[in-house]
């Protein structure tokens, strides 16, 4: 039988023996891969619209689509990437020990996480906040009114601790019952044990619109109570893939705001703007500088379309999640979404 | 009966070649091998840490927690340190596990002798109850409990009413007394009830060695205990206030709760557990030899008797054991209690693993939890069983 307790005590000993195993001075992560000729990205077990995978085993969704880009500008192909699930609690430790290369996962940026962890927040890809999701019967309309309820909550987020500061900045006396696994946690609420169901206002809608039985019955309250930068992470002790994960978030928003999309990215390359031409290589050779070639924001753009594009194919109003852009909107339609200028 | 005793041929010729010598090269060897690579592992785990500059230590323990525990047997306030959050972890094992071991013990034995029924029903409903419940997976059998607690009681807000208790997925809530000084009087007079049981039984025992006039030996302590426990009740002034749960709008509130958690980690233990206690008890009373329960039937002993008086005692030899284990695994798979959200310490060091990236450190506290309730557990049972053993003169 496998027992969950001993399940983490063995990886965490497996994540000890191999930061045990590695030499002190590890080669580089870029080496790395070129050499294996795959980028191995950490993505969650399933969240529909950021990662999830098909029957036939394809991946798609937001965070999906990032590792996509990455492996298509340092490999020349967006197929070659070996995907490795991970739990809220695996993920750090996994990325620690050199299982993975980057993670794609929904994380939140935080001070702990980038200063203590041995590893580099890179730049967000989705701008979320924790909200809260109740039942329609419970007639909630407002947050505040959890007065003493029992809220359910995934353990090994962020979430519990926004959730224990909410509910003491106002004085509600929230009871959290925390499960290790999101399918116990939305099971539990489903089922009544708890009034609410708390974690990022993405997650949530995803729950809402895969697992329901009746979207209807459930309202995302509007009110949200924390702010939650989602972005890829890297491991410390490798500038270049640092560097190279960043570079390609900000290739596929500048894609965006200058109106290269995957379906026209051919053609811009012949376009006057010296924009366009830094970014898809027609000109300057940005690539040479990240230790890549000049195509490389060109075959990314091809691969998965530019942000814009990633958004609205996985959360964005036509998708499933119908998820409004937001705060995920470029900085100058009323966004967050500011790419440092490719020159 | 007495074994000669034998001594060992002398081997302490301390030369190169002696058994002796080779026999303490064997053990140095092996303590350095061992030493060496725990060793290593933690210095070149430490190293790497260290220089991926991922931060390790223990610290973080007094640092302010800064997340809620759902439910605790103490007051716990988000702005206490890691260390009390993961006291109250503890807390929850240990009140799990010991309840469990309790009911367990008692449920395992009451099944454990009904398989040597005369009445063919309650053997056969006894091992079918074995059979079951055993070869079902603890986890399964927990998360069916609590899927049964959650689907199938009233809504929080349509809790069922039973006199003063209130029925519904949020658990049981039950009028608790409100704590005065007065009940110390109380609690004082159980521990006097305790130790006059203890001396009544022991002038029981004497006077039936020299009179042979039998008296009870569980009725009458339990009188005592309880009567001395009331007294000093009564003296304390009585105090008898209770804290009734009231229905909310949104929650009971007030009064005493076991959640779901609690009650199906609970359950699920206590029931799974009790199928193997049932059959280490059944293997320690066949281990008793036939003659000795035909010795008493025919000194004229009940069934009753026969099998508190001299089947169980000698059984207890064979049952002491593996019952240990039995014990030792019902502590362990409390870890289980993960899965169904409840408290325990598992499920704390995960929040702090999370919130503090010290995985190392918590993994290791969690191992050092479980490794002391368990050699605690070892200890006292090996206590116990030396004690119930055959004294050989």
């Amino acid at each position: 039988m496998f027992k969950t307790g001993t399940k983490i005590v063995l990886s965490s000993l497996v994540a000890a023996g191999a930061l045990a195993s590695i030499p002190a001075h590890a080669g580089k992560t870029v080496d790395a891969i070129k050499a294996r000729g795959q980028v191995v990205c950490g993505v969650n077990t399933g969240l529909a619209g950021f990662s999830q995978a098909d029957s036939a085993g394809n991946w798609t969704g937001l965070d999906a689509d990032v590792c996509k880009a990455v492996a298509a500008a340092t490999l020349g192909d967006a197929t070659k990437v070996k995907w490795v699930p991970l739990n809220a609690q695996q993920r750090f430790a996994a990325l620690q020990s050199g299982e993975i290369d980057v993670l794609s996962r929904n994380t939140t940026f935080s001070l702990t996480r980038d200063a203590s962890l041995g590893l580099h927040i890179t730049t967000p890809t989705y701008y979320d906040g924790q909200g809260f999701m109740v039942t329609t019967k419970s007639k909630i309309k407002d947050a505040k009114q959890l007065k003493g309820q029992t809220v359910c909550v995934q353990s090994g987020t962020t979430t519990e601790k926004n959730l224990t500061d909410f509910s003491k900045a106002n004085g509600l006396n929230i009871k959290p019952v925390v499960f290790e696994k999101v399918e116990a946690a939305t099971g539990a609420y489903f089922s009544g044990r708890c009034v609410a169901y708390t974690t990022d206002a993405s997650g949530l809608a995803s729950v809402r619109n895969k697992e329901a039985k009746n979207p209807d019955e459930h309202v995302i309250l509007p009110q949200l109570i924390s702010k939650e930068p989602l972005g890829p992470m890297v491991r410390r002790g490798d500038d270049e893939w640092f560097a190279i994960v960043k570079w390609v978030v900000y290739g596929l928003l500048e894609a965006e705001e200058y109106g290269v999309t995957q379906a026209n990215v051919d053609q811009m390359k012949s376009s006057t703007d010296p924009v366009v031409q830094r970014l898809l290589g027609s000109t300057e050779d940005t690539g040479k500088l990240l230790g890549l070639d000049k195509e490389w924001m060109a075959r990314a753009i091809k691969a998965v379309g530019n942000y814009g594009e990633i958004f609205e194919k996985n959360v964005g109003p036509k998708s499933a999640l119908k998820l409004p852009r937001g705060a995920n909107n470029l900085w100058n339609k009323g966004g967050l979404m500011y790419a440092y200028p490719i020159r | 009966m007495s074994v000669a005793p034998r001594t060992p041929p002398a081997k302490r010729d301390w030369s190169w070649r002696s058994q002796a010598f080779r026999g303490l090269l064997y053990q140095i060897i092996a303590v350095v091998v061992i030493g060496g690579i725990a060793w290593w592992l933690a210095t070149n785990t430490a190293e790497n840490m260290r220089v991926r500059g991922i931060k390790s230590g223990f610290d973080f323990l007094t640092q302010p927690a800064g997340f809620d525990i759902g439910e605790s047997l103490s007051k716990f306030d988000s702005n206490d340190p890691y260390w009390k959050a993961f006291l109250i972890g503890v807390s929850n094992t240990l009140r799990v596990a010991i309840l469990g071991i309790i009911l367990t013990t008692i449920l395992g034995t009451l099944i454990g002798v009904g398989r040597f029924s005369r009445n063919g029903l309650v053997r056969g409903l006894c091992q079918a109850y074995v059979e079951l419940f055993r070869n079902v997976p603890v986890l399964l059998q927990l998360l069916m409990w609590y899927l049964l607690f959650t689907e199938f009681l009233p809504d929080v807000t349509e809790a069922k009413r039973i006199g003063d208790i209130y029925l519904s997925k949020g658990g049981i809530t039950f009028p608790k007394p409100i704590w005065e000084s007065g009940h110390l009087f109380g609690v004082a007079g159980l521990i006097a009830g305790v130790i006059g049981a203890w001396f009544y039984r022991r002038w029981a025992r004497s006077k039936f060695e020299a009179t042979g006039k039998v008296r009870s030996m569980f009725w009458i302590p339990v009188a005592i205990v309880l009567a001395v426990g009331v007294l000093g009740w009564l003296v304390g002034g009585a105090p008898s206030q209770f804290a009734v749960p009231q229905k909310g709008e949104f929650a009971v509130e007030g009064g005493g709760a076991l959640t779901p958690e609690f009650m199906a980690v609970l359950l699920g233990l206590v029931l799974y557990t009790a199928a193997f206690v049932a059959e280490v008890v059944r293997s320690g009373i066949s281990s008793v030899a036939r003659g000795q329960s035909e010795a008493a039937q025919a000194l004229g002993l009940s069934k009753g008797q026969e099998m508190q008086q001299v089947l169980l005692p000698q059984a207890l030899r064979v049952i002491i054991p593996p019952m240990t284990n039995q014990f030792l695994n019902l502590t362990k798979n409390s870890s289980l209690a993960v899965a169904i959200g409840y408290p325990d310490v598992v499920s704390i060091s995960n929040t702090a693993l999370n919130q503090t990236g010290r995985a190392v450190e918590c993994i290791a506290l969690i191992m050092l939890v479980y490794l002391t309730t368990s050699l605690l557990t070892s200890f006292f049972m090996n206590w116990y069983n030396a004690k119930s053993a055959i004294r050989e003169r």
